[in-house]
């Protein structure tokens, strides 16, 4: 029997993967994917929730999610372009004058 | 006509903001006859004031002219308002007369002066500030007129400020008046403080209702508090070294505000506030002994002194100790003659001296002058009749001035204050006869590169002189004994007690009716002996001098650096407080108190350099630091309860 349970730890392990990969990879892709991957391991636990109380909300908030995902996807992939263009890379070690 | 009052000041006003604002681009002869101008309408004036003052019945002699509420705070009030007396009325005459004329004497004395519309800007308010201060009905308005006379006396003085001594001369006469001031304000704040008022009419009314004990200590207080005051602006001891110096500036200014006019304000303060000062007996006895002393010491220092204008500063020192003597006594309206007749032949004095110094190019020396009589006739003449005036011969001003103190000092006082002001009068006699004699008779000293420049002055400025010798001549009949203009013009203001009625009036029956003529005859032997010393000294064996000095070595040098008394105050007073406030300035200012702000400074930019080093730049370090704070928000949210 899979119980929410199991959807949780699931969901959980995912954004950690997503949370890991963002602080230790440089290519902005990369980490650009793995902010996706925390996106839809929220979305997990949303869909498990919805299941489990017989609501739709959950449900609906999945479909907001995703489409920030979308939004932010296009805005995001549009700033690295931009950055390649100037820099010719996208490692964020490279990209290190935001400070004193 | 005493409505008019208020365009007294208001012409001196504008012509101070004419030439002061647009004067650099008009002509010069369009500055002179704006500020002669303002102040020649000033005059007439005056003169429609005094003769609707003397259309009043004499005991309701006061006007008070409100012009508006000054300051309202609590119960202190102070209005700026005029106030037209008989003692007012005949300072403002006398301020603007003698004023007048050394206006129009400033436009020849000045006339190479690239500063010429900044002096006269400076001279009209000069002159405004100084109706201020005598027409003014509250203590407050005058003190504003009398700290504004000291600004222009600084500004005067230090006119030709490109020269060191000028500017120094100009700070020294501005920061010993602040001695003085201080004294003069407190005195105010302790007048408000006992009567919760400071109009002279409250004051002087309350005073005279007997409200207060005669000899309080409060009033005595007050009265020293304003004496102090006036020692400073009328130089007396200790505070008369500014006045020596204040010679640095033009000679007209000197004329004007270090002999004339300003210098005689604390002796105004003084006969204005006769009811107070009545009213202490030993401040009445302080003011006399200051004014015997000053009247003695200064005369003894003008004995030997070189420089024309430094003689006749000292001579003006002298003169306002005897003003001082006779308020001191208790005979204000023998003060306030001689304040009159003073102004009329020391400002004809100065200018007869500017007009020599004119002549010579700028000397002032008078070793370096002599035999001048043939080339500046008027000059020689008109200086003639200022020194006879001053050393006291009938029937010129000084002697009916000079004689009415020394009699009242005789009468009211003691025998030593009349022993005091007789040998003043003994070494005025002889050091006005001395620097006339230096002068203008002898043998040419003038070195023969100002000798061919040599010249009379021009007509306004032997103008003035001969007015001013004319007023020197016929000033006294107004006081003469027994049948007195002035006593009788000033007896609302100071009451029976401002001088001695019976003496002269009775024939001379008794005894005591005869004690004037008999002054007389004695005032005029000692200045006739002072004048025959100045002859035998400096006509008839020239060596004479030399050799005194030689044999009284000691007491010449004493004299001829003035007592020492600049190298006692510097040595007492001056370097103390330099080296004081170098120590203020190099230790507590500079390093503790900007070391404390500097400090803190120090240390913020020194924490916030360490702090800035968690800024590295990169993402990662930033996402961690978000996550960690998560992580810590979750931790606390759970197991924080």
């Amino acid at each position: 029997m899979i119980t929410i349970t199991h959807y949780l730890v699931l969901s959980a392990i995912l954004f950690m993967l997503g949370v890991v990969g963002v602080l230790i990879r440089r290519n902005a892709i990369v980490i650009f994917m793995c902010i996706e991957l925390m996106l839809n391991a929220v979305n997990i636990s949303f869909v498990a929730f919805a299941y489990h109380l017989h609501s739709m909300q959950g449900q609906m908030f999945v479909f907001f999610t995703m489409t920030v995902a979308a939004a932010e996807a296009a805005v995001g992939l549009a700033i690295i372009v931009a950055v390649f263009r100037n820099k010719e890379t996208v490692n964020i070690d490279d990209m290190n004058i935001m400070k004193w | 006509m005493l409505n008019l009052i208020s365009l007294v000041l208001l012409f001196p006003l504008i012509g101070t903001a004419i030439n002061g604002l647009i004067g650099k681009k008009l002509r010069k002869e369009t500055v002179g006859y704006i500020a002669c101008g303002a102040i020649g309408m000033s005059f007439f004036v005056a003169i429609l004031v005094f003769f609707g003052l003397l259309q009043l019945p004499p005991e309701s002699r006061v006007f008070e002219k409100q012009l508006f509420n000054w300051i309202e705070s609590g119960s202190f009030k102070a209005a700026a308002g005029l106030q037209v007396d008989p003692l007012s009325s005949l300072m403002i005459l006398i301020i603007t007369g003698v004023g007048f004329l050394i206006h129009i004497y400033s436009i020849g004395y000045m006339h190479h002066d690239k500063g010429y519309h900044r002096y006269f800007c400076y001279l009209n308010l000069f002159t405004f500030s100084m109706l201020l201060l005598v027409l003014g009905n509250n203590f407050l308005l005058m003190f504003i007129g009398w700290e504004a006379v000291g600004l222009c006396s600084y500004l005067l003085i230090g006119f030709w400020f490109e020269k060191k001594s000028a500017s120094d001369a100009a700070k020294k006469a501005f920061i010993v008046n602040r001695v003085g001031d201080f004294g003069f304000a407190l005195g105010i704040m302790l007048i408000f403080i006992t009567f919760d008022t400071i109009d002279f009419t409250g004051v002087f009314h309350a005073a005279s209702q007997g409200n207060i004990a005669v000899g309080s200590f409060t009033v005595t207080i007050i009265t020293l508090l304003l004496f102090m005051g006036a020692t400073g602006k009328s130089a007396q001891i200790p505070l008369y070294t500014w006045l020596p110096d204040a010679m640095e500036g033009p000679t007209p200014v000197s004329a004007l505000i270090h002999a004339a006019t300003m210098v005689t304000a604390g002796v105004y303060m003084i006969a204005r506030c006769n009811v107070l000062f009545m009213l202490s007996p030993f401040t009445m006895t302080v003011v006399a002994c200051i004014g015997a002393a000053t009247a003695l010491f200064a005369a003894s220092i003008g004995l030997v002194q070189n420089d024309i204008k430094r003689v006749l500063a000292y001579s003006t020192v002298s003169q306002l100790g005897y003003m001082f003597l006779a308020c001191g006594v208790g005979a204000f309206t023998a003060g306030v003659f001689h304040l009159m007749t003073h102004a009329f032949f020391k400002a004809l004095l100065f200018l007869g001296s500017g007009s020599v110094i004119h002549a010579l190019s700028g000397e002032q020396d008078m070793r370096k002058m002599g035999g001048l009589k043939k080339h500046i006739p008027i000059t020689y003449r008109t200086f003639l009749v200022g020194t006879v005036a001053i050393a006291g011969i009938p029937p010129f001003a000084g002697f009916f001035s000079k004689d009415e103190i020394l009699l009242e000092a005789f009468v009211r006082g003691n025998f030593i204050y009349w022993a005091v002001g007789a040998l003043a009068a003994l070494f005025t006699a002889f050091y006005m006869f001395r620097l006339l004699i230096m002068t203008f008779h002898g043998k040419s000293r003038v070195d023969h590169h100002a000798m061919e420049h040599l010249h009379e002055s021009p007509k306004n400025m032997t103008v003035p002189l001969k007015i001013l010798a004319v007023l020197a001549l016929l000033g006294g009949f107004l006081g003469i004994p027994g049948a007195s203009a002035i006593n009788g013009f000033l007896s609302p203001v100071f009451g029976e007690h401002g001088h001695v009625e019976t003496h002269g009036a009775e024939a001379c029956g008794s005894h005591a009716a005869c004690l004037p003529y008999l002054m007389m005859v004695i005032s005029t032997g000692i200045a006739i002996a002072g004048i025959y010393l100045a002859y035998l000294m400096y006509i008839k064996s020239p060596e004479l001098p030399k050799k005194l000095a030689e044999r009284f070595s000691l007491i010449y040098k004493l004299l001829l650096n003035k007592y020492y008394i600049d190298e006692i105050y510097d040595a007492l007073f001056v370097n103390p407080i330099k080296k004081i406030s170098l120590l203020l300035w190099k230790r507590v200012d500079a390093q503790l108190i900007d070391g404390t702000v500097n400090g803190v400074a120090g240390f913020v930019r020194g924490f916030g350099s360490v702090l800035r080093l968690s800024q590295t730049g990169y993402v990662r370090n930033y996402a961690f630091y978000i996550v960690a704070g998560c992580i810590f928000i979750i931790v606390f949210v759970v197991f924080g309860k």
